[in-house]
């Protein structure tokens, strides 16, 4: 049984009760960052905050919108655009943080990808980061259904169709997941529910998963360099904070990642105020119409990539290395057999360049992914997903080769 | 065993009811989304073949599907002519030929678009084509427009009935 005394003070009754004071030094005081780092390390910041973006927008939005294939298109271009006071506001939040979302993650993972911050013991901070990855395309998938539009419609048909597994046909599978033979009500009202309850926890629980990893293995630095936090941090505490590698999480490190969060923001509402027109596809504003399919379907930018990578191949081949693409990125610590954890530029050649090209081809694919496919597009879109391919393939190879530097 | 205390047992028989339960409960979450009888129940759309006109191709509703249908031209039937698989998909009503077919693209369900100069469809989506008897013209679609369920009835087609004819095509793999 604790033993509690008469409280001096109101912080002293919770610390009593709830250690507040131990909490905090855990959770950010004594939480060690190292000072070798750049503005790159302040991307989850940014994410974090792109996420509570999200939440309260979509609370906002929660309140007017209807899920019913009668009412959703109304619900979000005339009650929510026109009659609800701010509606807009929090329809072009909701609409454009969702993009941006994109850009950050993959700024995010490139950034862990070119710095090695997957090995050594960070390899579950990759591989929840991954799943988060997959859960935000869950998430942006279905949200893009709610407003019902022709785009909503039609991209909710083309990837349900994806379940039948081509040749495999396994109609009754895509008829399981529509509840229906046609994306209808029993659709929408399912995709309503993922997008408001269940995807959002599982984001929530993976976040959790995802700081949680970052505990033990602590973040890594702009050389790769094996820190010893609890050397470096006993000398910081003793007074030496100049000789110290280390700085505490919060509220030093934390100001600056916040004067990163705060140009982000000026961005993001630029974007939010003035440029929120890629974020709102102009074809979605037309209301669904099952008989009537779009002249140019595209996903979003953010999945053109992987889009890209299914489209020039028939559709059982198609759909193989399209599985691929979606999962191999999870591997990538497994797949990486080199002990080097320090940035891809002093990896040695053979990485440099896969790193790079990597980088490189995924914007290609992206921009392919776009463009009708046809003439030369379809061309340069096959030897894109070729190559990207290839890439995989040969990078246990390039990593078994490399020089220990 | 090793643990054959009376924790072990309460361990197993908790183990027990939870894994009936946990099936029985997986059984009613996929039986809830399976889709609604009112959904399987609506069902057969019934057409008049007589109003068709030669080489306009018109857009029917099924089961939430297009159909396409196409009264065949002369032009369309001269093409056809030495392609057994051509042929083996034409429906005939009275006198009438007909290209009659579930309106999405088999590679991932867009609606592919008739192009009235060239007499086929291409699809937006995958950059996939068919010609105007239903074959495939350009990947990547893997087969052929699919041919819904269909019976014949004097100068009336019933989509969603199975008759002979339908019957016959599908036995001969033509379609799914």
């Amino acid at each position: 049984m604790a033993h509690f005394t008469k409280a001096t003070s109101v912080k002293d009754w919770l610390n009593q009760r709830l250690a507040i004071e131990k909490v905090e030094k855990v959770m950010a005081s004594e939480y060690w960052i190292p000072k070798n780092i750049n503005f790159l390390w302040a991307m989850g910041m940014i994410l974090v905050v792109t996420f509570v973006l999200l939440l309260v927008s979509g609370i906002f939005l929660l309140m007017y919108y209807i899920p019913t294939v009668d009412e959703a298109f109304n619900s979000v271009n005339y009650t929510i655009m026109r009659e609800v006071n701010f509606g807009w506001l929090w329809r072009h939040i909701h609409g454009v943080a969702a993009s941006v979302v994109f850009l950050i993650i993959y700024i995010h993972m490139f950034t862990g990808i070119y710095y090695g911050s997957y090995k050594k013991g960070r390899e579950m901070i990759w591989i929840s980061g991954m799943l988060l990855f997959i859960a935000f395309s869950t998430e942006a998938f279905s949200g893009y259904m709610l407003p019902w539009g022709q785009m909503s419609y039609w991209a909710g048909m083309v990837i349900t169709n994806l379940f039948a597994g081509g040749s495999l046909h396994a109609d009754f599978l895509v008829e399981w997941i529509r509840g229906d033979y046609v994306p209808a009500q029993a659709f929408l009202g399912r995709f309503f529910m993922l997008h408001v309850l269940l995807v959002p926890i599982a984001i929530m629980a993976l976040i959790g998963l995802h700081f949680a990893a970052l505990r033990i293995p602590h973040v890594n630095n702009q050389d790769g360099e094996d820190v010893d936090f609890d050397a470096e941090s006993k000398k910081y505490l003793a007074g030496d904070k100049a000789g110290s590698k280390v700085m505490r999480f919060g509220n030093d490190f934390m100001s600056k990642d916040m004067m990163v969060v705060g140009i982000f923001l000026i961005f993001f509402f630029y974007l939010v105020f003035y440029n929120y027109g890629f974020a709102m596809d102009p074809v979605n504003f037309d209301p669904a119409d099952g008989l009537k399919t779009p002249t140019h379907i595209y996903p979003e930018w953010y999945f053109l990539w992987s889009y890209e990578i299914l489209r020039p191949f028939n559709i059982d081949l198609g759909l193989v290395l399209f599985g691929f693409a979606q999962v191999i990125f999870v591997f990538l610590p497994f797949l990486d057999r080199s002990p080097n954890a320090v940035p891809a530029n002093r990896r040695g050649m053979m990485f440099k360049i896969w790193f790079w090209l990597m980088l490189c081809n995924m914007i290609v694919l992206t921009a392919m992914g776009k463009l009708p496919p046809e003439g030369v597009f379809t061309t340069i879109g096959l030897v894109a997903a070729i190559v990207f391919i290839a890439q995989w393939l040969a990078l246990p190879i390039i990593t078994s080769m490399e020089k220990k530097v | 065993m090793e643990e054959n205390s009376r924790r072990g047992f309460m361990g197993k028989a908790f183990g027990a009811v939870a894994a009936v339960g946990a099936v029985g409960s997986l059984v009613a979450m996929k039986r809830t989304w399976d889709p609604l009888p009112s959904v399987k129940a609506a069902g057969f759309t019934t057409l008049d073949m007589s109003k068709y006109e030669e080489g306009v191709m018109v857009t029917e509703k099924w089961r939430g599907k297009p159909i396409f249908v196409l009264k065949k031209t002369l032009a369309i039937m001269a093409e056809e002519k030495d392609k057994p698989e051509a042929q083996a998909r034409n429906i005939k009503v009275g006198d009438a030929n007909f290209m009659i077919a579930i309106g999405l693209c088999t590679h991932l369900g867009c609606i592919p678009a008739f192009r009235n100069d060239l007499n086929d469809f291409k699809c937006a989506c995958h950059g996939g084509e068919f010609t105007a008897s239903g074959l495939v013209q350009k990947a990547p679609p893997p087969r052929g427009l699919d041919i819904p369920p269909f019976k014949i009835n004097g100068n009336k087609l019933v989509l969603g009935e199975v008759g002979p004819e339908w019957q016959t095509m599908k036995d001969n793999g033509v379609t799914l």
